[in-house]
């Protein structure tokens, strides 16, 4: 894959006996791919490695709002920001630290409903049945629904006195003494994660869906020949083959669902309650409503430094890394 | 051969209990759209006491519902445009040629995709103040600064979806065009970026999708004038009501342009995953 290169090559081989003649637009070709990169490296540099370091260099400082309007004169505090982060016995610490929990509990449960869910419905809808390409344009739309317009409908659902939910768990069904609140409390979790399957699984059912698309039928044939049954099918040859695919699809659905803003944000608004306080709005909240961007930056570092040494591992531990880290 | 029914059955019951789910915050908004204040505000009811369309009247009027929607087209609109073109020029670059940096292009590339925003909102913001302070040029608030951001999301899934698609483009086919006389960029417009079509059309629609939904940036980088749809639909509720039959109907419509779209381009979507993320 790494042969890209085919076209320039042999002409700017020496040992063809030729001497290399000198072309006009041969410097302007070498350049080329530099040129056709320049405003990819720009924007990266403006957006991305630009704004890092700043956050790296404000993680040290003690950048409170006094010194918003020209935070370079913010004093340093060395590793203060780092040491209230990690002090697990102080309120910011442990808040913290309550925060992280939360967020890997209920992403490991996001992701792992939304594969499950996903992977059934793409499993089931492999060969054709009436109605097939209708449920599939249907099953799509919590993915392609903005998020704050669903979330806001599940916030309607979710509201204590006219709400669908408690109007069917407790009006209709009598599941409950009383009417529950769902977005404040312990139920806020469960609310969130309702939520989170909702807008997510459709995203794993279109990757399922064109992994499958990537097995050969013979194999079904084969099987099929041998006495397999359908079931066996699926556990022998459906699920094994997708084996690749699911290594990407987990560590996407992991790094989006753990770094989710948007979702708490619209149903919780500014301040999340405890149980659903993921590390996103967490560290939101220190920077933008207690004003502390220091500490905030030095929150986000430390994410970073998680993200990064489960992303490494994983990719270690999948052959998608070993492949995609040479080819790429 | 015939699926046995246990598997038909199976199929049956998680189809239906599924597309129940998926429907049930789809049939809220669309009904609630449709109820008088009352009906909204009161016990729920699965069927509107009275139908009316008022909802649909009263939205532009309760917030300038049709200036955020001028916005959200404008920086959702660029921010896709810019990305898709920046990122057909590198995804060839790095598809086709060899070059010194490559690697570590890439993996740039591909670890920034995994930052979460909230890395980024607190430095863009300190940035774009410090910008404004020093050149007066007025990043924070603008649409400018937004589209700009935006490209912080699209641009790197847009750079790596867009390899692993060129490369699944049959590299003898430029090879062909570059030996008959065409430029690097002739192969790249007249063979590369028409054979990856789909691939092409799949990061437009996710990155005009992210951009449309997109609420972290949108809250703290907008001002009154620059309000996008993502912050603007917190309007319609003020201390003493909160307007849900309004509510409803305004995500109804910032909602199906979108999700008309993505339907339409949907094939595209499952095939450009298929080639750029899949393989």
């Amino acid at each position: 894959m790494t042969t890209t290169a085919e076209v320039e090559k042999p002409r700017a081989d020496p040992g063809t006996g030729r001497a290399p003649r000198p072309r006009p637009g041969r410097i302007r070709r070498i350049g080329l791919p530099y040129l056709l990169l320049l405003p990819a490296l720009v924007l990266e540099l403006l957006v991305h490695l630009v704004p890092m370091a700043i956050g790296i260099v404000m993680s040290f400082k003690e950048l409170t709002q006094f010194y918003i309007r020209d935070w370079g004169t913010a004093p340093w505090s060395g590793l203060d920001n780092y040491r209230v982060s990690v002090d697990f016995d102080a309120p910011v610490g442990e808040a913290l630290l309550h925060s992280f929990l939360v967020t890997v509990g209920f992403t490991l449960l996001s992701v792992g409903l939304c594969w499950l869910i996903g992977t059934a419905a793409a499993i089931f809808m492999q060969d054709t049945f009436r109605g097939r390409g209708l449920l599939r344009a249907l099953f799509l739309v919590p993915y392609a629904l903005p998020v704050y317009a669903a979330v806001i409908t599940w916030v309607f659902m979710f509201q204590h006195d006219n709400g669908l939910v408690n109007h069917v768990l407790h009006d209709q069904l009598h599941l409950t003494d009383k009417p529950s609140f769902w977005l404040i409390g312990d139920n806020s979790f469960y609310a969130l994660l309702t939520v989170s399957v909702w807008k997510g699984w459709p995203f794993a059912f279109l990757i399922v869906m064109a992994g499958l698309q990537n097995i050969p039928g013979e194999l079904y044939e084969a099987a099929a020949l041998d006495g397999a049954g359908m079931w066996q099918q699926i556990r022998r040859i459906t699920l094994p083959s997708l084996g690749p695919v699911n290594q990407v699809l987990v560590l996407v659905l992991f790094l989006w669902t753990f770094n989710d803003f948007n979702t708490p944000f619209v149903l919780f608004g500014r301040a999340a309650p405890e149980a659903a306080d993921l590390i996103s709005v967490h560290i939101y909240q220190a920077s933008f409503v207690t004003w502390n961007f220091g500490t905030g930056s030095a929150m986000s570092v430390l994410l970073l430094l998680f993200l990064l040494a489960v992303t490494g591992v994983y990719l270690a531990v999948t052959s998608r890394g070993r492949r995609a880290s040479h080819a790429r | 051969m015939a699926p046995p029914s246990s598997f038909l059955w199976s199929r049956r019951i998680f189809l239906t209990l599924l597309t129940g789910f998926v429907l049930l915050p789809v049939y809220v908004m669309v009904s609630s759209s449709l109820k008088p204040l009352a009906d909204v505000t009161g016990e729920f009811r699965w069927l509107p006491s009275g139908l009316t369309i008022r909802p649909y009247i009263d939205i532009w009027s309760t917030v300038p519902l049709a200036r955020y929607f001028v916005n959200s087209l404008v920086v959702a609109g660029a921010a896709t445009v810019c990305s898709v073109v920046i990122a057909v020029f590198s995804a060839y670059a790095v598809s086709r040629y060899d070059f010194r940096g490559k690697r570590a292009f890439t993996v740039t590339v591909l670890s920034t995709q995994m930052f979460p925003g909230i890395l980024f909102l607190l430095p863009l913001f300190l940035l774009y103040v410090n910008i404004g302070n020093a050149t007066g040029i007025a990043l924070f608030g603008s649409r400018g600064g937004l589209i700009l951001t935006y490209l912080t999301f699209s641009l790197p899934f847009s750079i790596w979806m867009l390899i692993g698609y060129f490369d699944s483009v049959p590299r003898d086919l430029d090879e062909a065009a570059l030996v008959d006389g065409c430029g690097p960029l002739g192969a790249l417009f007249r063979i590369v970026v028409p054979a990856a079509i789909p691939g092409i059309v799949a990061v437009a629609v996710y990155a005009f999708m992210t951009a449309w939904g997109e609420v972290l940036f949108a809250s703290v980088m907008t001002n009154d004038t620059t309000r996008t749809l993502a912050v603007g639909l917190q309007g319609y509720s003020t201390l003493n009501d909160v307007y849900w039959n309004q509510i409803m109907a305004a995500s109804l419509v910032v909602s199906v342009p979108v999700v008309a779209g993505f339907l339409l381009l949907q094939r595209y979507l499952v095939a450009g995953l298929t080639a750029g993320a899949v393989k």
